[in-house]
């Protein structure tokens, strides 16, 4: 297999950044569990393997730039920047306290957060003035951009779709977290946005469609947008919500909300046996 | 007294900042011909980016554009560049601090032709309640030059309001300016009236009807609406019995607000010539539409009277 070694180290990682993820979900304290665990094979990737970052400079000008825009799942971005070593590990348990460097979405103050996102829609917009920046400084940084499948109820996000489109703006890539399920249910029960592919590429967008858990798929899936030229990309990710941990897998029940300790337990189980596996597989 | 465009004076002072500053960028959602930021698409296209009808996402672009280096002035009517964007101008620009520069054109009822939707009563308050925010609102075309160049250096979000029309040439070419400063326009001892914009001229004009009521009338002009500097404030009020705000704007959250704030501690009244809780409306003429919502002398000169009164 082509990508055996590296995708069984980053299976390792994404299993560190979902350990991470549920240490900054302490029995009785509320987070965002289930989209930070949809997007965690992505953020894996992105960060350990694709993106061009400076372990020792988060604002090395050269940097590849990451932006969260659906900013509720920021825990999975959060464990990433503790592994590079951005963020101090003790931030992790100190997580949404007063006076804390982790805040409950992106804040421009901690370390390796690019934007400032949270109210949906306005990430991938700011993507778009980074990408035009950076080219008009004839940089070859690239603006990678997470996007939540109900975030694209928000028409910001087909405003910058379209200024993508008019300025190809190639040096930028979306990924759609599309794990189906939204704060209050299923996309398909709530807010039904269908022929998502069609949408994006009538937007003017390369459109590539994957298996968001799947590390060679995301790879590939990064690769191909990085080849396209005159127009922007995006990933659609199909990915379950909650992933990695089966009391809160394909559930709206934890796109916020307090683990008990049975749960917690659970998890930590869930997290160890993923550990293992990524272990065996190295 | 000699006439000039705000606007004109703005689109200018863009184009010639444009050749000073690589780093200065302009967007336009569809305007560019009222805004005259097309003045700065004619000489720097590359620089220049026209997102279509779409503030929000024009917003957002510019925070992006701030992240990497540049200084973005976005353009639109004070009425859309407030309201439209202000979760955007919030969350993307105010929440960060970035370098992003506001351009709210055919402020407050300057546009009197196009009516309520067009017409910006409250976008002061909207742009003064964000915090990092500096709201500016120049009294002319010279002071709207210094503050296109104050804004170029300026460290966080800035937002500026500008008036369709031609107003009277007030204030000196050769004056210094810096943001934050407020400048006394005439001398008076008995009350001071604190004005914005086309506010400052009407006032002026109240002292000149005052006058010969036996009234003297201090009058300031506040341009900088935030940050207000209360101190300076407090020197303009030195000896005087009466305190009254002018502005083209809501009297909640805008001037006037903002000086009643700034002195809730001092023992003097403060009276309101302002928009009073109403939407705008359309108008044959900019002269005609001041009238109708009070904001002419008369009303400055008979405001600063009953706020005398209540001595």
């Amino acid at each position: 297999m082509k990508y055996s070694h590296a995708a069984a180290a980053l299976k390792k990682r994404s299993a560190v950044l979902r350990s991470h993820i549920l240490d900054m979900m302490p029995p009785g304290k509320a987070g965002h569990l289930g989209g930070s665990c949809s997007i965690a094979d992505v953020t894996a990737v992105l960060y350990f393997h694709h993106m061009n970052i400076n372990e020792k400079d988060p604002k090395d000008p050269k940097r590849d730039r990451l932006v969260f825009s659906k900013g509720h799942a920021v825990l999975a971005q959060y464990a990433a920047l503790v592994e590079i070593g951005y963020i101090d590990r003790k931030e992790i348990s100190k997580i949404k306290s007063l006076g804390g460097v982790l805040q409950g979405h992106p804040d421009m103050k901690t370390p390796g957060i690019e934007a400032v996102t949270g109210s949906l829609g306005q990430g991938l917009s700011v993507s778009v003035g980074m990408a035009l920046g950076l080219r008009m400084d004839g940089s070859r940084a690239r603006v990678f951009t997470i996007c939540g499948d109900g975030e694209l109820a928000e028409g910001q996000i087909w405003e910058a779709a379209m200024t993508a489109s008019v300025y190809k703006t190639d040096n930028i890539t979306a990924v759609v977290d599309w794990n189906g399920i939204q704060s209050t249910g299923r996309l398909s029960e709530v807010f039904s946005i269908d022929r998502i592919a069609e949408k994006w590429e009538s937007f003017g967008w390369h459109v590539i469609d994957i298996d968001g858990h799947d590390i060679p798929s995301i790879i590939d899936a990064l690769e191909e947008a990085d080849r396209i030229t005159g127009k922007p990309a995006v990933i659609l990710a199909r990915t379950v919500k909650g992933k990695g941990f089966p009391f809160a897998e394909d559930s709206a029940a934890f796109h916020n909300a307090a683990l008990d300790e049975q749960q917690f337990k659970a998890g930590r189980e869930a997290v160890d046996q993923m550990m293992k596996e990524a272990k065996d597989e190295v | 007294m000699r006439y000039e465009s705000l606007r004109n004076a703005y689109g200018r002072q863009l184009a010639e900042l444009g050749s000073i500053d690589q780093r200065i960028t302009v967007l336009e959602a569809d305007l560019g011909k009222s805004t005259m930021s097309c003045l700065f698409q004619a000489e720097y296209p590359q620089r220049y980016f026209q997102v279509g009808i779409a503030e929000q996402n024009m917003a957002s672009i510019a925070a992006g554009l701030a992240l990497t280096g540049k200084i973005p002035f976005i353009n639109s009517f004070a009425v859309f560049a407030s309201g439209r964007a202000y979760d955007q101008i919030r969350s993307s620009i105010c929440i960060p601090g970035l370098n992003v520069r506001i351009c709210g054109s055919s402020a407050g009822l300057s546009d009197f032709g196009d009516g309520k939707t067009h017409q910006s009563i409250d976008d002061i308050g909207i742009m003064r309640v964000l915090q990092n925010m500096t709201v500016l609102s120049p009294v002319d075309a010279v002071e709207t030059r210094k503050m296109v160049n104050a804004m170029a250096e300026h460290d966080g979000p800035a937002y500026i309001r500008i008036n369709r029309n031609e107003l009277p040439v007030l204030t000196d070419e050769d004056a210094p300016y810096k943001i934050g400063q407020m400048t006394i326009m005439r001398e008076g001892s008995d009350a001071v009236v604190f004005a914005s914009g086309v506010m400052v001229s009407r006032s002026l004009d109240a002292a000149q009807l005052l006058q010969e009521q036996g009234i003297s009338l201090r009058v300031v002009n506040v341009s900088t609406i935030k940050p207000l500097d209360a101190a300076a404030l407090k020197e303009c009020c030195r000896a005087v019995k009466a305190v009254v705000t002018a502005e083209e704007h809501s009297i909640h959250c805008g001037l006037g607000s903002a000086v009643a704030e700034a002195l809730r501690k001092e023992r003097i009244p403060i009276g309101f010539v302002g928009i009073r809780d109403l939407f705008g409306t359309s108008a044959r003429s900019y002269d005609e539409i001041l009238e109708h919502y009070g904001l002419t002398a008369q009303a400055v000169a008979e405001e600063v009277q009953d706020t005398l009164d209540l001595n």
